[in-house]
């Protein structure tokens, strides 16, 4: 878990500069810094934008879950509630 | 490759190596329609280092696909061909002397080291001709949506290919009796260390094909690096996701490989294309691993909305491929699906390869013009009119519409 929280480190401090490079802007809306700290950890956000606007409530909390369980990314019960409200919000059917 | 180590060397660099930035502005590709409309918020043309400018879906890990005129060539150029990762942790670059594969595992009587000298001197080498499809190729066009990265129809490339086959290298190192799968991991690898990578298997049967072989060319060049330098692992017939990139080690083992990536990713319902050869050790009531792709074809030109004089001959050209049964003939019609007509097959560069067709009809009447192709194979399947729907958007090879106007 060290391990783990040191290369979220490092990967975030990359991925600032990254975002200089080729910002992908996600709607500015409640939630987007979550969603930006917990997501870039492992990808781009244009993940989020190409993935819309087909997913509803339960489809965004599956990819949510997925990316929890299956590839461990290590989001806490309260993140993943705020990414799920701002994904299914901005980027979800009703 | 050691995964602390691996990352440790990467952690710095691992999120941003890569980018040329917009090589032409913000060029925005000509996308056909069907897709999310994130689609075509998002689409940029951009070129990674090495390439020319792809249409691109997500910068990291790169997700770039061919725009559909690449195509009216029958071998993919490489600086065209698409590229397609999984998880974030792609070395920045590999440095050919240091790079090794290793056989091993328990189920081999020896263990190698192979340089890639070792693996072009060492044995002979041979070549193949064949089509790299993304299994998630059209996913964008799925109805309704399935979550992936959103492609279009140019996941997909074709070429030829030069290197060992994998057999003589399993027989070098001695398979012993009992091996049911062959297991593949390449230099690439996942941000964090909980995330699994990237491994795949082949049954022993399909990993001692003649045909499957170590590619350590790729159209008499050396693999660009986003398509797998300096070794790739080459598997016709079946969908790209076999195809380990940046090929390092390869283990027989005895026992199904339970790896996410085999037990939970590229899987589709099993029974529902029966027409697939089964991974027999890897699949199960529910599911099965997707394998051979299925009859295929793409009207490369005319592109979508061309104008055309009325009067005036209209050339169409595509491509057609299976998953190595062999093309056996393309249906064109040029009147919205009323009536078909055989297309002319153009050089047969091997059963694994695009096959080239053209179409010549004359535009007779104005207004707007819908073709469509349909190709057949030597097993008699052909591509279907109505989507078989899977969750995870495989195996679509739905007749596909080009529509022209003619004034």
């Amino acid at each position: 878990m060290r391990f783990s929280r040191f290369i979220l480190a490092a990967t975030l401090a990359a991925t600032g500069a990254l975002a200089a490079e080729t910002p992908i802007q996600l709607k500015d809306a409640p939630g987007r810094t979550v969603v930006e700290n917990n997501c870039a950890v492992c990808h781009s956000l244009d993940y989020i934008r190409t993935n819309a606007p087909f997913l509803n409530r339960q489809g965004w909390t599956a990819e949510v879950n997925k990316m929890i369980n299956a590839y461990a990314a290590p989001i806490q019960k309260a993140d993943a509630d705020a990414i799920i409200d701002y994904l299914a919000a901005n980027y979800g059917t009703k | 490759m050691d995964r602390r180590s691996f990352l440790g060397a990467l952690s710095g660099t691992v999120a941003a190596p890569f980018l040329a930035g917009p090589a032409f502005g913000m060029d925005r590709p000509s996308l056909t329609s069907g897709l999310p409309q994130g689609d075509y918020d998002t689409a940029i043309m951009e070129a990674l280092p090495g390439k020319r400018p792809l249409i691109r879906w997500t910068t990291r890990p790169p997700n770039y696909e061919a725009p559909i005129s690449v195509f009216k060539d029958a071998i993919t150029p490489n600086d065209a061909f698409f590229v397609r990762y999984h998880l974030a942790g792609i070395p920045p670059r590999i440095d050919l002397p240091q790079w090794k594969l290793t056989v091993g595992g328990e189920s081999f009587t020896s263990q190698l080291q192979l340089s890639f000298d070792d693996l072009q001197r060492g044995y002979e080498q041979v070549e193949v001709t064949a089509v790299c499809q993304c299994s998630g190729n059209r996913r964008g066009l799925s109805m309704p949506h399935v979550p992936g990265v959103q492609w279009s129809v140019g996941a997909m490339g074709n070429a030829t290919w030069r290197g060992p086959r994998l057999k003589d290298v399993l027989n070098k190192a001695g398979l012993k009796p009992g091996v049911v799968e062959i297991v593949f991991e390449g230099a690439d690898g996942p941000v964090l260390t909980g995330t699994p990578d990237f491994v795949k298997s082949l049954p022993l049967s399909k990993a001692m094909d003649e045909n499957t072989i170590i590619a350590l060319q790729m159209n008499g060049q050396p693999l660009p690096h986003f398509n797998g330098f300096p070794a790739r692992l080459i598997v016709p017939g079946w969908t790209a996701t076999y195809w380990m990139k940046h090929l390092t080690s390869v283990r027989a083992v005895t026992k199904p490989y339970g790896g996410f990536w085999m037990k939970a990713a590229y899987r589709i319902p099993t029974g529902m294309f029966p027409q697939l050869t089964s991974f027999a050790t890897q699949e199960n009531a529910m599911t099965t691993p997707i394998t051979e792709m299925v009859v295929n074809s793409l009207i490369a030109s005319p592109a979508e909305g061309n104008r055309v004089r009325r009067g005036e001959m209209v050339n169409v050209t595509g491509i057609a491929w299976d998953a190595g049964y062999g093309i056996t003939s393309v249906a064109v019609s040029t009147d919205g699906g009323m009536s078909w007509q055989d297309a002319t097959l153009g050089k047969d560069m091997g059963r694994f390869s695009f096959r080239p067709w053209t179409y010549n009809f004359r535009a007779d009447t104005t207004g707007s013009r819908m073709i469509l192709s349909r190709a057949s194979n030597r097993r008699g399947e052909t591509q279907v009119d109505k989507l078989i729907f899977n969750p995870a958007g495989y195996h679509n090879n739905v007749v596909r519409p080009t529509t022209i106007i003619v004034a």
